[in-house]
């Protein structure tokens, strides 16, 4: 469904924009209908970006995004491509302008796209839509934001999204700011819009929760991808010496982190993508360890020489 | 004992009347223990973690005591707290990244610091704490502007526990870092206490799995009051309090997915703070009430270190 084909953003930084920062280079993967992609990475690894860019919030530099193979930074229907790619972002607080209801969102929706559909008829739209998300319209129509919980409000912004009936929603960082008893039912709530066929990247920084809901998974560090493919063999079995760092440190319930020290990206580190061999480097920098399972380069002995040459 | 609260309540004054934020806790924490104090928004462990240091203005002492080392703290004496201020409690803030200066070099603000205090700075022991938090003393000399956000926290660490102080607070401190800073960052927290540098600590945050990285205890919030404290282990292992249950197995970890275990979260919301109801608080969300929970049950000793406020837990 969609397909990102070699994207990369280029920032302009410094005080006349004269130098270039590369924020994502050269990153490609797809997002199929009902299946959830999650994105991790540290700050600046370039995952937001990566969503503005897919809804169309940021230009692309170079490389193309394409939705069923049309290109979207050429598409002229900005309104139809909205119907069927919406965002949900970290602060829901930040979402709704506090002096007006709530619900205004809503309205706001059937103003904008759906102008003919009569009151009552949206009325029953709406409440489906809420209860999707499994909140109980009348405990939160009508209600100004303050009223209501960061869950609340979060679960109301994705009604709002599934009440276009879109095919993608891109989630990014939308459980970071949620308490720790409500964030489990937004995760469960993305799983069950996936088994309706909705396709979710979903953004995050948190390798567990991402474990938790995602079919693939895309590690990003600085703007590339260090390694993808299906959740439980990134996460069952790294093959890159970053997602294994990254994986120690993430803190857990029933394990103490041990003290051994981390394994840097030291040269004698064996690497993957120059252990395999030539065939296997299916797609440019990433080599297919095992079926859909890709892993880049560590930085290794072997890159530098080449570079060097 | 370092540090003994008994029957602490602080309220907030706000339009609407008062909001029962702190309401009746009773803890200790001893010599050279890391206390992990967890809870969700609103569970009233900020408002703990600022009542040791400093109220602000809407917030009023409305009865309680806090012992330090066999001394009371005057609460709302703003000028008695500098007594203890820095020197016997010291505060690490939630946004410490944007805690510093941005007109001082640091070496310069941390000497007008302890100017205030009446303090004489020791150049060669700033640099020496600064290399055990993994700075080289070249940050002295730069800006704050200068540094990374995890580099201004470990400055932070250093400039709050110069003084040696007897208690540290630690607020939120890991939460806006990324995972590989937060373990840097929770790990040099243990040693300030290893070394010696600080004799107790209390550890303020919402994601119980990292404060049980490095804690001796947790001690668990729910609506203004106490939940549970117990060795962190066991608060992991086998808690007792229905909530920190729920709140435990509600945390999706590593190796957890989706298709193998659906995870539950706790249905419902915390009651309003503005006019609590009366008895357990955390009763209406609660699988196991029943009518004796309309009283409130007591913070009590089911085993040894192990405080529970629940009537079922035995």
């Amino acid at each position: 469904m969609l397909k990102l084909d070699g994207v990369s953003k280029i920032y302009r930084v410094g005080a006349f924009g004269g130098r270039e920062l590369k924020a994502v280079s050269d990153v490609s993967f797809e997002v199929g209908e009902g299946e959830v992609v999650s994105l991790i990475g540290e700050s600046g690894s370039g995952k937001s970006t990566l969503g503005r860019m897919i809804l169309r919030l940021a230009s692309v530099s170079g490389g193309t995004i394409t939705l069923d193979g049309r290109d979207i930074t050429s598409l002229k229907d900005r309104k139809g491509y909205y119907r069927q790619v919406q965002g949900v972002f970290q602060d829901p607080f930040s979402c709704y302008n506090p002096v007006f209801r709530a619900d205004r969102v809503f309205a706001m929706i059937k103003e904008q796209y759906f102008p003919q559909a009569g009151a009552d008829e949206w009325r029953k739209r709406v409440e489906g839509a809420l209860e999707s998300v499994r909140l109980d319209p009348g405990n939160v129509l009508g209600k100004y934001p303050h009223q209501l919980s960061g869950g609340q409000l979060q679960r109301m912004l994705i009604a709002r999204a599934v009440l276009l009936d879109i095919r993608l929603l891109v989630a990014d960082e939308i459980i970071s700011m949620l308490d720790a008893s409500t964030r489990i039912d937004v995760l469960n709530l993305l799983a069950d819009l996936r088994a309706r066929g909705l396709g979710i990247l979903f953004v995050t920084h948190d390798l567990s929760l991402g474990n938790y809901v995602s079919d693939r998974t895309v590690v990003l560090r600085h703007g590339k991808i260090v390694e993808m493919g299906r959740t439980d063999l990134v996460f069952g079995d790294p093959a890159h010496p970053y997602t294994r760092s990254l994986l120690a440190s993430v803190p857990r319930l029933h394990a103490k982190w041990t003290d051994a020290l981390p394994e840097d990206m030291a040269e004698d580190v064996p690497c993957a993508y120059h252990e395999a061999p030539r065939e296997s480097r299916t797609r440019p920098g990433l080599a297919e360890v095992e079926g859909n399972h890709f892993v880049a380069c560590s930085g290794c002995g072997a890159s530098k020489i080449k570079e060097k040459a | 004992m370092a540090l003994n609260v008994t029957d602490l309540r602080v309220y907030y004054r706000t339009l609407r009347g008062e909001v029962k934020a702190l309401d009746g806790v009773t803890f200790s924490v001893a010599d050279g223990e890391i206390m992990g104090l967890a809870g969700e928004s609103g569970s009233g462990k900020s408002t703990l973690a600022k009542s040791l240091i400093r109220l602000d203005g809407r917030m009023r002492h409305v009865g309680g005591t806090v012992e330090l080392d066999g001394r009371t703290m005057p609460l709302s004496d703003d000028i008695g707290m500098d007594r203890f201020r820095f020197r016997e409690v010291s505060l690490i803030p939630q946004y410490s990244m944007s805690a510093l200066n941005p007109t001082r070099k640091i070496g310069k603000m941390v000497g007008e610091l302890l100017d205030s205090r009446g303090e004489r700075p020791d150049r060669a022991e700033l640099e020496r704490r600064l290399e055990l938090v993994g700075l080289s003393k070249d940050v002295l000399d730069r800006y704050p502007i200068e540094l990374s956000g995890g580099m201004k926290q470990r400055v932070v660490m250093v400039v709050s526990t110069l003084l040696n102080p007897s208690l540290l607070i630690a607020d939120e401190v890991t939460s806006a870092l990324d995972v590989s800073s937060q373990k840097a960052v929770a790990t040099t927290l243990l040693g300030f206490r290893d070394r010696g540098l600080v004799t107790s600590m209390m550890v303020v945050t919402h994601d119980i799995s990292l404060v049980y990285q490095i804690a001796d205890t947790i001690m668990v919030m729910y609506a203004g009051r106490l939940a549970e404290k117990a060795p962190a282990d066991v608060l992991v292992t086998a808690p007792r309090h229905p909530y920190t249950k729920q709140l435990i197995s509600a945390l999706p970890e590593v190796g957890v997915r989706y298709e193998d275990r659906r995870l539950t979260g706790i249905p419902g919301n915390p009651p309003s703070l503005l006019k609590p109801p009366g008895g357990c608080r955390f009763r209406e969300r609660c699988p196991l009430a029943f009518d004796q929970c309309a009283e409130q049950p007591p913070f009590a000793e089911v085993a040894p270190g192990h405080f529970v406020a629940c009537w079922k837990a035995e």
